[in-house]
């Protein structure tokens, strides 16, 4: 039955499958009855307003986040969320090595700065990089840990219009070896083929009456 | 290096690195340790008798106070800047960068705490002959002390002040280890044999060895899943 969710093409296993989920915080329903299936090689975008519980649902997908009904089945993850997840008075590449040791990684520091456009910023220390340039470094951790499933929580924030084609590349490049992406962003993606699911879309009609 | 010695060496690795960069962070705990030394000896008197007499018991209750202050940033810039979160994540077995977390920590707290009692000892007046004696119950005992108190911090990290709810969290867990930290040496300055005080501290730290790693992961799931 699952099975006949998917899309044309897809391997048999999702990468996330989510069912059936509610979630609510401070007495407020953010969502309920979500069912997805994400599978190999899929895009998903989240959209919505501000506090429509995009962050919420991916920090759920993460396992960070426990108090939701229903169930979600995810691969092994990696997310990027709204802190960077970079040391500040490690430099760069020290950040890196630290990624690839915690994940058994088999990328190489260098090559994954090189990768994100911070090649000779190797060994600055990333207290004295700007928003952007450390949300880069962020970024160098997906090409340095691999994980079938990307959980995204605005990626594109402070970053300038190559990093943000760079982003758009990094996706393109997971979907091509077979991972999935689910990404939460106000500003368009812009990968082919990605799915939109649009979160707190409110009945308004149940509200205001007509005429 | 790869798998599961790759993820302890790499994570105790980075914590050396970012201790040294941030010396201040390190010093402070054991800049208190000494000032707080110096007032007991201001404030009980210089008398060689009456502060020897104390000086084990002062000794230890300062070292515990000073463990609890280093402990209190344990956690806290990296739950800043988001990479608890990705330690938590990716770590797997996750204990293990907690432990090589709560290794570097000692290291800066307990071992210099031990390698500098020669210095306290002598601002107490610590009778020579029990300060052998004092460095190895600091050393075998201290462990315990940065172990459990990790557990605090993890609890608190989420918390915009926890100090005082640390210290009052960890306090009476560290009571067992002062009890035979300062009993053994009072004891061998009456020149009884203290092997079994010794025995206990480490048994003390043995337990928390086993269980706080644990412990402390959890607590951190718990406090990322509050944020």
């Amino acid at each position: 039955m699952l099975r006949s969710l998917l899309p044309r093409g897809a391997s048999l296993k999702p990468l996330l499958s989510i069912e059936n989920l509610g979630c609510e915080r401070d007495g407020r329903l953010l969502f309920g009855g979500l069912t997805l299936c994400l599978a190999a090689g899929e895009c998903l975008e989240l959209k919505g307003p501000n506090g429509s519980g995009k962050s919420t649902l991916l920090r759920a997908v993460a396992g960070l986040y426990p108090d939701y009904t229903g169930t979600i089945e995810a691969a092994q993850s990696l997310y990027f969320g709204h802190r960077p997840g970079v040391s500040a008075v490690l430099t760069a590449e020290e950040n890196l090595r630290w990624y690839a040791a915690l994940c058994s990684g088999s990328g190489a520091a260098a090559d994954a700065l090189a990768r994100v456009g911070m090649a000779g910023y190797e060994r600055v220390a990333c207290q004295h990089m700007s928003a952007g340039q450390q949300r880069r470094v962020a970024l160098a951790r997906l090409v340095v840990c691999e994980a079938p499933l990307w959980l995204l929580d605005e990626p594109l924030t402070a970053l300038d219009a190559s990093g943000q084609a760079l982003v758009r590349a990094l996706i393109a490049d997971q979907l091509h070896r077979g991972g999935a992406v689910v990404c939460a962003t106000h500003q368009s993606l812009e990968v082919s083929g990605a799915r939109v699911l649009e979160l707190g879309v409110r009945e308004p009609a149940a509200q205001a009456a007509p005429g | 290096m790869k798998g599961p010695v790759g993820v302890f060496l790499g994570q105790l690795r980075r914590e050396l690195v970012a201790a040294l960069r941030s010396l201040q962070e390190v010093l402070n705990p054991l800049v208190f340790l000494f000032l707080a030394i110096t007032l007991f000896a201001l404030g009980v008197g210089v008398e060689p008798e009456t502060l020897g007499r104390y000086a084990p018991g002062i000794i230890w209750v300062l070292v515990l106070l000073s463990n609890l202050l280093a402990l209190e940033g344990l956690f806290r810039r990296d739950y800043d800047d988001g990479t608890l979160e990705q330690m938590v994540l990716l770590g797997r077995p996750g204990f293990l960068p907690v432990l090589a977390k709560v290794t570097a920590q000692w290291l800066f707290s307990g071992l210099a705490m031990t390698v500098l009692a020669p210095l306290a000892a002598l601002l107490l007046f610590l009778p020579g002959e029990v300060l052998g004696i004092t460095m190895l119950t600091l050393l075998v005992g201290s462990p315990a002390l940065t172990l459990l108190g990790a557990v605090g911090a993890a609890l608190t990290v989420g918390l915009k002040r926890g100090g005082v709810l640390l210290a009052l969290l960890i306090l009476p867990l560290y009571v067992p280890t002062l009890i035979f930290g300062a009993g053994a040496v009072t004891l061998a300055m009456a020149g009884v044999d203290v092997t079994a005080q010794v025995y206990w501290l480490m048994a003390v730290s043995m337990l928390a060895l086993t269980v706080a790693p644990f412990a402390v992961q959890a607590a951190l799931r718990i406090s990322l899943e509050q944020s």
